[in-house]
């Protein structure tokens, strides 16, 4: 087998055996290279049942990238650092392939799964190809009005929260308020809200404020009561004024619990978002959706769904990397 | 009582003195009173060991030292000027580090000299103390990072930074193992006899007690009163076998009525 003659030449002369790692590696990476090919075959020759765009563009990217797949696992034994790296993801590669023959299969090319609900991989390139102008632009929208409220509901509730969690007076009046409406899921207002406010924008930033900035409010709240009293024993005897307690000891101590609040807060905004899109927003990824539904386009609906999950993961990324940066002081947590 | 090394005149430390002072907290409605009556004046310069049984009120009377709480009744002033708050030219070292665990050890030292403003001025100082308590390699370390005695000793500094006048020490090498305690027990007194400080120091180790500190107050059982005030005028190095500490831990113990454990 040539595996063993390139493991061979690789190791400088002497004719050892590949290992068995290496010779499982191989095999995986050509599998899974096997398993794109089979995807792009099945692909441009077995005939659709329907009319769907883009088919042998797709055919020819799949048949391109399985090549290379089977290519890296052949020559593997050359570049043991690459094919290592390479070696995480092979068997994530060889599932994906094989789910998007069985997908492939199930759909265009037996209509196994009712149609025209579930749309074969090649329509949903087709949108991707012919749409992007207009998912980009959803997109931008998206994130623009999912930033600009959870920005400012994050920034209130921490102001909320220490305020709560720092005097007596404010906690007085605004405990009971926040008692009241916090619990409460923000989409309740959103029929009123689209009235009272002079925009659905201005509306749906705020209804995303408040599902951020209730969280992140009782989050801070706690964490603030919960420092480490010592601590500000400490600071006192070393001259601390009540500004530095409050900046310096309280505040960066309470970060941890902040961060909680904030993943609460996004995950849930992320709700708000689209379902603020669907019903008044004439923008953003909720609005694509709605939009699509009405013209019965399934293709573009997953495309515009798949856009969104990786949206949604992307902003929930950026804020682990945010807690990293700032929070780089605790011993290693999670790995998103 | 006048310490041995030092010239009274000179010293730059802080005459403390607590003046018939009595302390009650409120336990779920019921007063439970924890200091009894307590007068004593620590001159510039002494190194004072407060001794007692667990729970007799050691921390309160220095929390109130420190400035932290008012006594309920009595006063305590320092150079004649009353207690009204706490300041950082007295500051404590606790029996846990109670390091900021998101400052590094620099920050951590620093942070005195930060809440005052004067950071611009005196940052040197602050690699000079770590340099004094040996940490100058683990200036960027965070304190999940460091051992126990490192810890300390990072509190340690985080005090001195701030050149007190009174040390306040509440068992603060109660959490270290043996031979770690040791080794600070003759780095504090170092570090005493060198800057003259006043030094208040808790602890629950009469050996501790006897080695370092030029006078020794042994305290009743809560409320805490006066039981004995003892001078040691014996030089630096002490040795735990000399027959005089020797002849003092006995007697210490039978004040404390343990002296038939032993
Ligand atoms: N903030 C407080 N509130 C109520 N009781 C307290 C408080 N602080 C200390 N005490 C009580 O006062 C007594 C003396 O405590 P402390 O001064 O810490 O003793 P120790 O001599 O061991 O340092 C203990 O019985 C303790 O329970
Ligand atoms: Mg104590």
């Amino acid at each position: 087998m040539s595996l063993v003659s390139i493991e061979a030449a690789s190791s400088g002369g002497a004719p050892a055996l590949p290992s068995r790692e290496t010779l499982a590696r191989a095999a995986l990476a050509i599998a899974a290279g096997a398993a794109w090919l089979f995807f792009a075959f099945v692909t441009e020759n077995w005939p659709d049942v329907g009319e769907w765009g883009r088919g042998p563009e797709l055919a020819l990217a799949a048949g391109g990238f399985g090549g290379a797949l089977v290519f890296a696992g052949l020559l593997g034994g050359f570049f043991p650092r690459g094919a290592e790296r390479l070696r995480r993801y092979t068997p994530w590669l060889l599932a994906l392939g094989l789910f998007f023959t069985l997908w492939q299969a199930t759909t265009a090319k037996f209509a196994l799964l009712p149609q025209p609900f579930f749309p074969p991989p090649h329509a949903l390139v087709e949108v991707f190809a012919d749409d992007w102008p207009k998912l980009w632009e959803s997109v931008v929208a998206s994130i623009r009005l999912e930033l600009l409220g959870f920005v400012a509901g994050a920034l209130a509730g921490f102001v909320v929260g220490v305020s709560l969690g720092w005097s007596r007076a404010f906690g007085y009046w605004v405990h009971p308020v926040m008692r009241l409406i916090g619990p409460m899921p923000s989409i309740a207002w959103l029929p009123i809200a689209f009235f009272a406010f002079p925009s659905s924008f201005s509306a749906s930033i705020f209804l995303i404020g408040l599902t951020t900035g209730f969280p992140v409010a009782v989050l801070t709240w706690s964490g603030v009561a919960s420092v480490n009293a010592a601590y500000y024993d400490v600071a006192r005897t070393l001259g601390a004024s009540r500004a530095f307690l409050i900046f310096k000891v309280a505040i960066p101590a309470a970060l941890p619990h902040v961060f909680v609040g904030l993943f609460m807060g996004l995950g849930a905004s992320f709700a708000v978002l689209v379902t603020a899109e669907m019903m008044g927003v004439k923008a953003g990824l909720g609005f694509y959706l709605q939009w699509a539904q009405g013209w019965a386009s399934y293709a573009n609906m997953y495309a515009a769904l798949l856009v969104m999950s990786l949206m949604c993961s992307g902003l929930i990324t950026l804020l682990f990397r945010l807690r990293d940066r700032l929070l780089s002081w605790q011993k290693a947590e999670v790995q998103w | 009582m006048v310490s041995l090394a030092h010239d009274i005149s000179t010293v730059p430390g802080v005459e403390i003195a607590v003046k018939d002072v009595s302390h009650r907290f409120d336990l779920e409605g019921a007063p439970l009173p924890v200091l009894d009556r307590v007068n004593f004046t620590a001159q510039r310069g002494e190194f004072v060991a407060l001794l007692g049984p667990s729970g007799c009120g050691k921390s309160t009377l220095l929390r109130l030292v420190a400035g932290l709480e008012p006594p309920t009744q009595g006063g305590i002033t320092a150079n004649g000027e009353p207690i009204a708050g706490p300041d950082p030219s007295r500051v404590v070292v606790f029996q846990d580090p109670t390091l900021f665990p998101w400052r590094n050890v620099r920050d951590n030292v620093a942070l005195g000299l930060e809440a005052q403003g004067l950071l611009k001025l005196r940052g040197a100082r602050v690699e000079e103390t770590l340099l004094l308590v040996g940490l100058e390699d683990f200036a960027k370390a965070f304190p999940h990072q460091l051992s126990g005695g490192m810890a300390q000793r990072v509190a340690l500094a985080r005090a001195l930074v701030n050149d007190p006048d009174l040390l306040i020490l509440d068992e603060p090498l109660g959490k270290l193992d043996s031979l770690t305690r040791l080794s600070m027990q003759g780095e504090i007194v170092n570090l005493w006899r060198r800057a003259g400080f006043t030094v208040l120091l808790v602890t629950h180790d009469i050996e501790e007690a006897l080695l370092m500190a030029t006078r020794v107050i042994v305290f009743s059982e809560r409320p805490a009163s006066i039981k004995a005030d003892i001078a040691i005028d014996k030089p630096y190095p002490r040795h735990r076998d000399d027959p005089d500490l020797v002849a003092r831990r006995r007697e210490i113990l039978g004040l404390l009525g343990l002296d038939a454990s032993w």
